[in-house]
C-alpha cells in the first residue's frame, strides 16, 4: 500500500513570531523554517507503517515555494521514498492545497493519506477534512493511534471529552494529533541518501488546480497585551486580593 | 441574509459552546436557524428552540447521525446549508471535523476559529498560536465559519420560542463506523464551560499530586486543567489539556499551578479575566500574564489556599 504524506514549510515552532510594523503580516525575514510539527508526526507514522510492513512506499508532497524542497529532503531523510513539490509562490489556502493533493492522490492512488491536523502558521485545521470530502476517502481526524488491518483502519481520536475510536474503510485520510508518536531525528547517512531520492516538481497549472485565494487578509495585528500584574507575598495576601480586589472568589 | 448554526450536542443536551456561536450569528445579522442532527435528539432541538435569537430549528433525527460521523454530517450540512449566506459551527472536535468538509463540498473557503465579527464578510481570527490576530475578508458567496467560544458571550439559553421543523435528509457515506468512546465523566464542570479553572503543570511531579488541585476545585466549583507538559509526562489524560493544541478557555478566574507558561499554554488561557500563577521559579513566563503571582512551593501554597477559601 502506498502512503501519501503532506508536509508544509512553516516557521520553526520555537521561533516567537513578530507582527510587521505595517500590519501586513508576520515578519518571516531570516526566520528559521521547518516542517510543520504535525506534518512531521504524519511522516513518522508513515515510516512506522512501512517498518511494520503495512506501507510499501511513502510519498511526501508539499504545496509551497521552491525553498520547500528543503522540507521534502528532510522528509526523505526521515524515511519517505520519494517526493513531489507543487511549486507556487502564492500564499496557499487549505482549499487549494486540498485540491492539489486530490489531483496527486488521483494519480498515485494511495491507500492512506496522513496529514497534520493543522499547520502552526495559519492554524486552520481544514486541509485533511477538505481533501477527504473532495476525494471521497473516509476520514479520521486528530489521531492518537492508527491500526491498519486489511482494507480497514481502526483509529483512536482525541476528542473534547476524551477518546473516540472509529473504523474507517481504506482509502482513508487521517490527520495527526500530538500524541500519535514522537518523531525520530534524521541520521547523517540518511540525510546524504535523501539527496539522491527522486523529487518531482510540478505546478498547480499542470495539475489543473486553481490555487487562487478566496480570503483576503486585511490586516495582521499583535494580540492585546495584558496589563502587568503584581507579585503577592503570601497565600493570605493572595486570598485577600482575590476576595476584595478582583472579587474573583 | 440567513445564517445556519450547527448545534453541538451529545443527543441529550445542547453543548454550551453553541450558545456562543449563536451570539456570533446574531452579530452577523439576519435570521438564525439552528440545525440539530443526531439520533433521538428531540430534547436538544427543544433546548435550541428556547435559545434567545434563534428564529427556527431544523431537526435531522436519524440513526445515520447518531455518532456525528464527519462524512455523513458534512453531506447533510452542505445540502441544507447551500441556501444560506453563512454556515457556522463551534470550534469543538465535532465542528472541526465536519465543517471543512462542508466548505469543500460547496467549493468555498472556511474561516476558522473567529473571535470577532467585523461585518458580514469580515472576521478576526488568531494565527500563529494566538501570537497574531488576522482580520480577513471572504469573497465567497457562502461563508463557512467556525467560532471560538471564548470570543463571544453566550446567548441566553431561555427566552426564545422558535418552531422546530423536521428535515428528512438521510446521507450515508458508508465509509466509516463508530467503534467506541471513552468520555471522562466528572462531577466538576467542563473546562470550556467553567467559570473557575485550576490547572497543574510539570511542577505537580505526578498525577497523584493533582489531588491537591482537586481539593481547591471542589471548594470553588472549579474545573481542573493541565499544561501540555503535564499531559505529555503522563500525569493526567489529554482531555485536561489547556493550550493552543488543547482546550481554549477564558474563565473568570484561572489559577496556574507549577506551570512555567509556554507560549502554547498561554495561547489557551490568556483571555481569562483574572489569572493567578503559583510557581517557585520567579523567572517563569507565566508571571508576565498573571494578575497575581505567588512565588512559592506549590505543595505548601496550594493546601494553604484550600484552607483559606
Amino acid at each position: 500500500m502506498k502512503v501519501l504524506v503532506a508536509v508544509k514549510r512553516v516557521v520553526d515552532a520555537n521561533v516567537k513570531v513578530n507582527v510587521l510594523a505595517d500590519n501586513t503580516g508576520v515578519d518571516l525575514n531570516n526566520v528559521k523554517m521547518a516542517i510543520n510539527p504535525f506534518c512531521e508526526i504524519a511522516v513518522e507514522e508513515a515510516i512506522r507503517l512501512k517498518e511494520k510492513g503495512v506501507a510499501t512506499e511513502i510519498i511526501a508532497v508539499c504545496i509551497g515555494p521552491k525553498a520547500a524542497q528543503e522540507q521534502l529532503r528532510t522528509a526523505m531523510a526521515l524515511g519517505a521514498d520519494r517526493s513531489i513539490l507543487v511549486e507556487t509562490d502564492a500564499e496557499v489556502e487549505p482549499l487549494g492545497v486540498a485540491k492539489a493533493l486530490k489531483a496527486i492522490a488521483d494519480k498515485e492512488q494511495p491507500g492512506l493519506i496522513i496529514v497534520g491536523k493543522q499547520a502552526i502558521d495559519g492554524d486552520n485545521n481544514q486541509t485533511g477534512q477538505m481533501l477527504s470530502a473532495l476525494a471521497g476517502y473516509s476520514q479520521a481526524t486528530f489521531a492518537s493511534e492508527i491500526v491498519v488491518d486489511g482494507d480497514k483502519a481502526t483509529v483512536t481520536r482525541e476528542i473534547d471529552g476524551g477518546l473516540q475510536t472509529l473504523s474507517i474503510t481504506l482509502p482513508a485520510i487521517v490527520t495527526t494529533d500530538l500524541r500519535l508518536n514522537e518523531p525520530r531525528y534524521a541520521s547523517l547517512p540518511n540525510i546524504m541518501k535523501a539527496k539522491k531520492k527522486p523529487m518531482d516538481i510540478t505546478t498547480a497549472d499542470e495539475l489543473g488546480v486553481d490555487l487562487a485565494p478566496r480570503v483576503k487578509v486585511l490586516k495582521v495585528e499583535p494580540p492585546a497585551e495584558r496589563a502587568a500584574g503584581i507579585i503577592v507575598e503570601s497565600v493570605e495576601d493572595l486570598v485577600d486580593k482575590l476576595k476584595n480586589e478582583a472579587k474573583a472568589i | 441574509m440567513s445564517i445556519l448554526v450547527y448545534a453541538d450536542h451529545d443527543n441529550a443536551s445542547l453543548n454550551a459552546a453553541t450558545l456562543n456561536t449563536v451570539t456570533a450569528a446574531t452579530q452577523i445579522g439576519g435570521d438564525v436557524v439552528v440545525l440539530v442532527a443526531g439520533a433521538g435528539c428531540a430534547a436538544v432541538a427543544e433546548a435550541a428552540a428556547k435559545v434567545n435569537g434563534v428564529s427556527k430549528v431544523l431537526l435531522a433525527d436519524n440513526a445515520l447521525y447518531a455518532n456525528q460521523l464527519a462524512e455523513n454530517i458534512g453531506l447533510l450540512v452542505a445540502e441544507v446549508g447551500k441556501d444560506y449566506s453563512h454556515i457556522l459551527a463551534s470550534t469543538t472536535s465535532n465542528g472541526k471535523s465536519f465543517l471543512p468538509r462542508v466548505a469543500a463540498l460547496l467549493d468555498v473557503a472556511q474561516i476558522s476559529d473567529i473571535i470577532k465579527v467585523e461585518s458580514e464578510d469580515t472576521f478576526a481570527r488568531p494565527i500563529y498560536a494566538g501570537n497574531a490576530i488576522a482580520t480577513v475578508q471572504s469573497s465567497d458567496a457562502i461563508k463557512v465559519i467556525s467560532v471560538r467560544g471564548t470570543g463571544f458571550d453566550a446567548a441566553a439559553a431561555e427566552g426564545g420560542s422558535a418552531a422546530v421543523e423536521t428535515v428528512d435528509i438521510a446521507n450515508d457515506a458508508a465509509v466509516s463506523s463508530f467503534v467506541n468512546e471513552e468520555v471522562v465523566k466528572s462531577e466538576r464542570p467542563e473546562l470550556t464551560a467553567a467559570s473557575v479553572i485550576i490547572s497543574g503543570g510539570r511542577g505537580m511531579q505526578n498525577g497523584e499530586n493533582f489531588k491537591i488541585l482537586e481539593a481547591v476545585a471542589d471548594k470553588l466549583g472549579a474545573a481542573v486543567g493541565a499544561s501540555r507538559a503535564a499531559v505529555d509526562a503522563g500525569y493526567v489524560p489529554n482531555d485536561m489539556q489547556v493550550g493552543q493544541t488543547g482546550k481554549i478557555v477564558a474563565p473568570d478566574l484561572y489559577i496556574a499551578v507549577g506551570i512555567s507558561g509556554a507560549i502554547q499554554h498561554l495561547a489557551g488561557m490568556k483571555d481569562s479575566k483574572v489569572i493567578v500563577a503559583i510557581n517557585k521559579d520567579e523567572e517563569a513566563p507565566i508571571f508576565q500574564v498573571a494578575d497575581y503571582g505567588l512565588v512559592a512551593d506549590l505543595f505548601e501554597a496550594v493546601p494553604a489556599l484550600e484552607k483559606l477559601i
